[in-house]
């Protein structure tokens, strides 16, 4: 199948002119899997990640929005180089760092932060939390130990949790307060860019508001830039500036955050909204409007030719099934990828 | 007479660290064609409840109390020999996450076939084709050859809604869903709330659908009860609850959902933490958490009252009190594009 | 082993084709005879071939760089003169250069199964190794059976009524019985059962082992010993082991979900339970009989059974290089087979498993 190179992305208005702080260009990682007798020639790949340009502006938060196999943790970890990309470039404040060695990104790994999903794995055991919050700075010979418990402590309050409890083991807090260890780790070195993958998705709803309204506190106060990640479009949308939504390893649109809830032009985008259930009484009456995507995910190891989400899509035509659609500019600051922006309306 | 009813139900753990009271005092009822919603979070007791139940929670370190009537019988009651014939038969249940509840070694078709074959001398032929029909039902395609297929061989919805053929297929009077959609993508959520709607205007089960998503409640409940730390602290009709809710943690759940339509505000999360079920909070268990608690919440235990027709409410505060802050705060909201907008 | 990805294909069952069983049945060989299967067991056959010339390679250099005794002067005897040894050195081919004598060795194994001749007296190595080997089979095969009947129903046992008197007598006792050297259990079961020697005498002693074909019943009873006092530590090692994979199984939500079918608890313990904490168990057992089949030389040599091990034994008192390096490569022979054997079937018995 023809697949015709993807055009750059057009740059994107800057909301307040702000300048990339990183920039992913073209970036590709595919899984190989290996078959054959002995070493295993490749058979085929798992396409991960199929081609993505993406800006992270500073001091803004972006949104990536997915279901399972889209590969939106993959990118989080390409962005912050815990990958090396099979192909595409990664640039990090002007620098392409595609290419560089562990040992050279290790200074970088001050500047990039990442938190993750699991609060009750994601922590080790054996270590009290005052070590673990500690670890980044004690690993970099920040200060003297006494200066490190300080900011521990400090941080530990700012993110709230009690400072008195700094010799304490993970098992002994509950799953937010876990994430707000996890949080604060994040912080010690004060990072500019943050890769929040999931955060919330594993604590209860209440609980959930609380640490939704810290990252954000912690955004203004610390100057952070956030790649906030989650399959939860509500949370979404709450916490981002930005928000590009995938499918299957491609971005299939991107844009600030109110236009793509207000008017979407993705079909993809369409159906995940409409998909979302809303605790209201009407909500009954939304069922019926549903769009109910036919058939499931396909396999990352085989993607439809053209268009990625023809087979499950109701406005498909025969250009859909052959030509992939470019990452195209359709309003002020909104790109998607779709053969029929008009279909759905140019709203 | 109710279909089910769960009376003054109670259940504790005896641990090595304490107490665990998970369920304290829970009173519902479920009748035919009718779906209630069980909402709450971890710590709620609402699984705990479901488990019950269906009898799963008879441990040597439990203490169940109460009464829970299928039909005027009483599940608690019954030797285990018989509560296994109800089990499957009449009452079912469907599990959270279908990777983990299906067993990873045997084909889905003989799982069913083997909950067919459990309740009934049916010949291996007849079973195996009311499996597939059973397959078929829940919209899985090419049913016949689905059954020879591993449960990791299915993805998420399919196996859910395998999940689903098999608590369904000896057409049970009860169905009890816990959290049947969390493990899920939004878009196979949809499709597997879908199913369980059709499924019951189809056979007039009863369901009870457990989860912490107040927007699945809202899409297929018609009575909705919201539980705390072991209690149920408001139950109605689905409308009345969510339109006129009456309970300070009911408000508090509305007011820290982040949502679609609203703008990206500060959510307005509740305070705290959810309380420990070994040391529940005297009283009120709510009250360490709410800005409306006074004197007399952690003093007495507010009992289940009718507030309006239909709507019972656990709360100290006098209804009318209530009431208005209910109005007060949706009216709030909905200048913010919230709550209970249209 | 590689992972195995779900492609579209192969998730949705291709149109057509015949109905429900026969198609499963085509699907079943399909993917016994299927590629991905046939090419892996290929692919660890080379290798075991690979290995099996790495063993001997190993074993061959280890005698040849430290030899315990020189083997011409062995063989020479008492009366041994230094151009008698150096007749004999010359004989056996000991006095060409190492890549030389390896070459032969192994031109001889591959072309005609030769081990070689035994240093000791002369004769061909091979046939000494299949000659004793009825009686190891019969010695592993009885201990496999006694250990497998003993030890998973204790396990299960144990498992079901956790924390009772029962699992922590029953746990107590394999651990004894692991811990207890089983020459040591050997010699104290002769001095209790045996004929010659012991308190009760009920059961033959050392060295009463005879063929099957010549005296079942004797070959029987000499052998009772031996069986229990091989599978006392397997036994012990099975039931712990049982019992901790069921008990980690039994709380699986699979249970709960079987048990909320209205399944009797003895249906969910045995058909889903067991199901799933044996299959570790299965091929722990290939392995361990792969490892017994090259020779239980403990058990061979307390109780005077002329088995492989006990061979075996002799042969590294004897500096008998090639009886040593036939045994080496005998064992490990079994192992490797075990090895494939054992991984092809965990495939069978889970079927999350692919290759």
């Amino acid at each position: 199948m023809s697949r015709p190179a993807l055009s750059a992305v057009a740059p994107l208005p800057a909301p307040t002119g702000a300048e990339p702080l990183v920039e992913v260009r073209d970036v590709v990682k595919h899984f190989p899997v290996r078959r054959g007798v002995f070493f295993g020639r490749e058979h085929g790949s798992v396409h991960a990640v199929d081609g993505v340009s993406l800006e992270i502006l500073r001091g803004e938060a972006l949104g990536l929005v997915g279901e399972s196999g889209c590969g939106k943790s993959t990118l989080a970890r390409l962005v912050t180089r815990l990958l090396e990309p099979t192909s595409g470039t990664i640039v990090y404040e002007g620098t392409d760092i595609t290419t560089w060695s562990r040992r050279r990104l290790r200074p970088l790994r001050r500047d990039v932060q990442m938190i993750f999903q699991d609060p009750y794995s994601s922590l080790n055991p054996r270590r009290t939390v005052g070590a673990i919050i500690g670890e980044p700075l004690r690993i970099r010979h920040v200060g003297t130990k006494a200066t490190r418990r300080r900011r521990v402590r400090e941080l530990m309050e700012r993110v709230g949790l009690n400072p008195e409890h700094y010799n304490r083991y993970p098992h002994e807090f509950s799953g937010g307060q876990r994430q707000r260890i996890g949080i604060a780790r994040a912080l010690i070195t004060t990072p500019k860019l943050i890769v929040a993958d999931e955060p919330v998705s594993a604590l209860d709803v209440s609980i959930q508001a609380q640490i939704l309204n810290l990252l954000k506190d912690l955004q203004s106060e610390f100057e952070l830039t956030y790649l906030f990640i989650a399959h939860d479009l509500n949370v979404v949308r709450h916490v981002s500036d930005r928000v590009a939504v995938m499918y299957l390893g491609r971005i299939v649109e991107l844009s600030p955050v109110d236009d793509l809830y207000a008017k979407p032009v993705h079909p993809y985008t369409e159906a995940l909204l409409s998909a979302v259930p809303v605790p209201e009484t009407k909500a009954r009456e939304r069922v019926r409007g549903r769009i109910v995507l036919g058939g499931d995910v396909p396999s990352p190891a085989a993607p439809p030719p053209g268009c990625r989400f023809h087979p499950r899509c109701r406005y498909a035509t025969d250009v859909c099934r052959t030509v992939e659609p470019p990452l195209v500019p359709r309003r002020e600051g909104h790109v998607a990828a779709f053969h029929h922006p008009l279909n759905v309306g140019a709203r | 007479m109710a279909l089910l009813e769960i009376e003054d139900l109670r259940v504790h753990f005896n641990t090595r660290d304490g107490v665990v009271r998970a369920v304290d005092g829970v009173s519902l009822t479920l009748d035919r064609h009718e779906t209630l919603g069980i909402v709450g979070e971890s710590g709620s007791g609402k699984s705990v409840t479901a488990l019950t139940v269906m009898g799963l929670t008879r441990l040597p370190n439990a203490v169940v109390e109460g009464r829970v009537l299928l039909d005027g019988v009483d599940l608690l009651a019954l030797p285990l020999h018989e509560l296994r014939r109800i089990r499957g038969s009449r009452v079912a249940m469907v599990f959270q996450d279908p990777m983990s509840s299906l067993h990873p070694l045997y084909k889905v078709g003989w799982q069913i076939v083997e909950a067919i074959r459990a309740h009934g001398d049916v010949p291996k032929d007849v079973a195996r084709r009311r499996a597939v029909q059973a397959l078929a039902d829940v919209g899985i395609p090419s049913p016949a050859e689905r059954m020879d297929s591993y449960p990791h061989e299915l993805s998420g919805g399919m196996r859910q809604r395998a999940m689903i053929a098999m608590a369904l297929v000896l057409d049970p009077d009860v169905l009890i869903a816990d959290e049947p959609t969390t493990a899920l993508d939004v878009t196979v959520q949809a499709q597997i709330l879908d199913v369980i709607r059709r499924l019951q205007a189809e056979r007039g089960a009863a369901v009870a659908l457990i989860t912490h998503d107040l927007g699945v409640v809202a899409e297929t409940a018609d009575q909705l009860a919201v539980m705390y730390a072991g209690r149920v602290v408001e139950r109605g009709p689905l409308a009345t609850v969510l339109d006129a809710p009456e309970h300070p943690y009911t408000w508090g759940l509305l007011q820290s959902i982040p949502r679609l339509e609203a703008g990206p505000q500060r959510l307005q999360p509740i305070a705290g933490t959810p309380p420990s079920l070994i040391h529940v909070p005297s009283g009120c268990s709510f009250h360490p958490r709410c800005p409306y608690a006074f004197a007399l919440c952690p003093e007495i235990v507010p009992p289940l009252v009718l507030s309006q027709p239909g709507h019972d409410v656990a709360c100290h505060l006098p209804p009318a009190k209530r009431q208005a802050i209910g109005r007060r705060l949706r009216s709030e909201d909905d200048a913010s594009g919230g709550l209970a907008a249209g | 082993m590689s992972v195995h990805v779900e492609t579209e294909a192969s998730r949705r069952p291709s149109p057509g084709g015949p109905p429900g069983g026969l198609a499963a049945a085509q699907r079943a060989l399909a993917g016994v005879l299927g590629s991905s299967m046939l090419r892996y067991v290929v692919r660890r056959i080379l290798w075991g071939i690979v290995l099996l010339f790495v063993v001997s390679g190993l074993t061959f250099l280890i005698f040849y760089a430290f030899p315990a005794a020189d083997p011409a002067a062995l063989r020479a005897g008492r009366q041994a003169t230094p151009q008698l040894i150096e007749q004999i050195r010359h004989s056996l081919g000991l006095d060409k250069p190492v890549y030389d004598q390896y070459w032969l060795y192994m031109k001889g194994l591959v072309l005609h199964f030769d081990l070689g001749y035994s240093y000791e007296n002369n004769v061909s190595v091979t046939s000494q190794i299949l000659s004793r080997l009825p009686a190891t089979i019969a010695l592993t095969a009885g201990a496999f059976v006694v250990w497998m009947l003993v030890g998973i129903p204790v396990g299960i046992l144990s498992a079901i009524k956790r924390r009772s008197v029962v699992d922590r007598t029953t746990m107590g006792a394999s651990l004894l019985a692991i811990s207890a050297p089983v020459y040591w259990l050997g010699l104290i079961a002769l001095l209790l059962f045996s004929q010659d020697i012991g308190e009760l005498h009920f059961l033959p002693g050392a060295g009463s082992y005879t063929p099957l074909t010549s005296d079942p019943t004797q070959w029987f009873f000499s052998l009772l010993m031996p069986w229990f006092v091989l599978a006392a530590a397997f036994a012990a090692f099975y039931a712990r082991m049982v019992r901790g994979n069921l008990i980690d199984v039994l709380g699986e939500d699979y249970i709960r979900t079987a048990r909320a079918k209205g399944l009797s608890e003895r249906r969910v313990i045995l058909r889903h339970g067991l199901r799933a904490a044996l299959t570790p168990v299965v091929t722990m057992a290939g392995l361990d009989l792969g490892v017994l089949l090259g020779g239980a030389i403990l058990t061979e040599t307390v109780f005077n059974i002329p088995g492989v091990g006990r061979y075996a034994y002799d042969s590294i008192i004897n500096s008998d290089l090639p009886a040593i390096q036939g045994t080496v490569l005998f064992g490990a022979f079994f192992i490797i087979v075990a090895n494939i054997v054992v991984d092809v079937l965990y495939a069978f018995l889970d079927p999350r498993v692919r290759y």
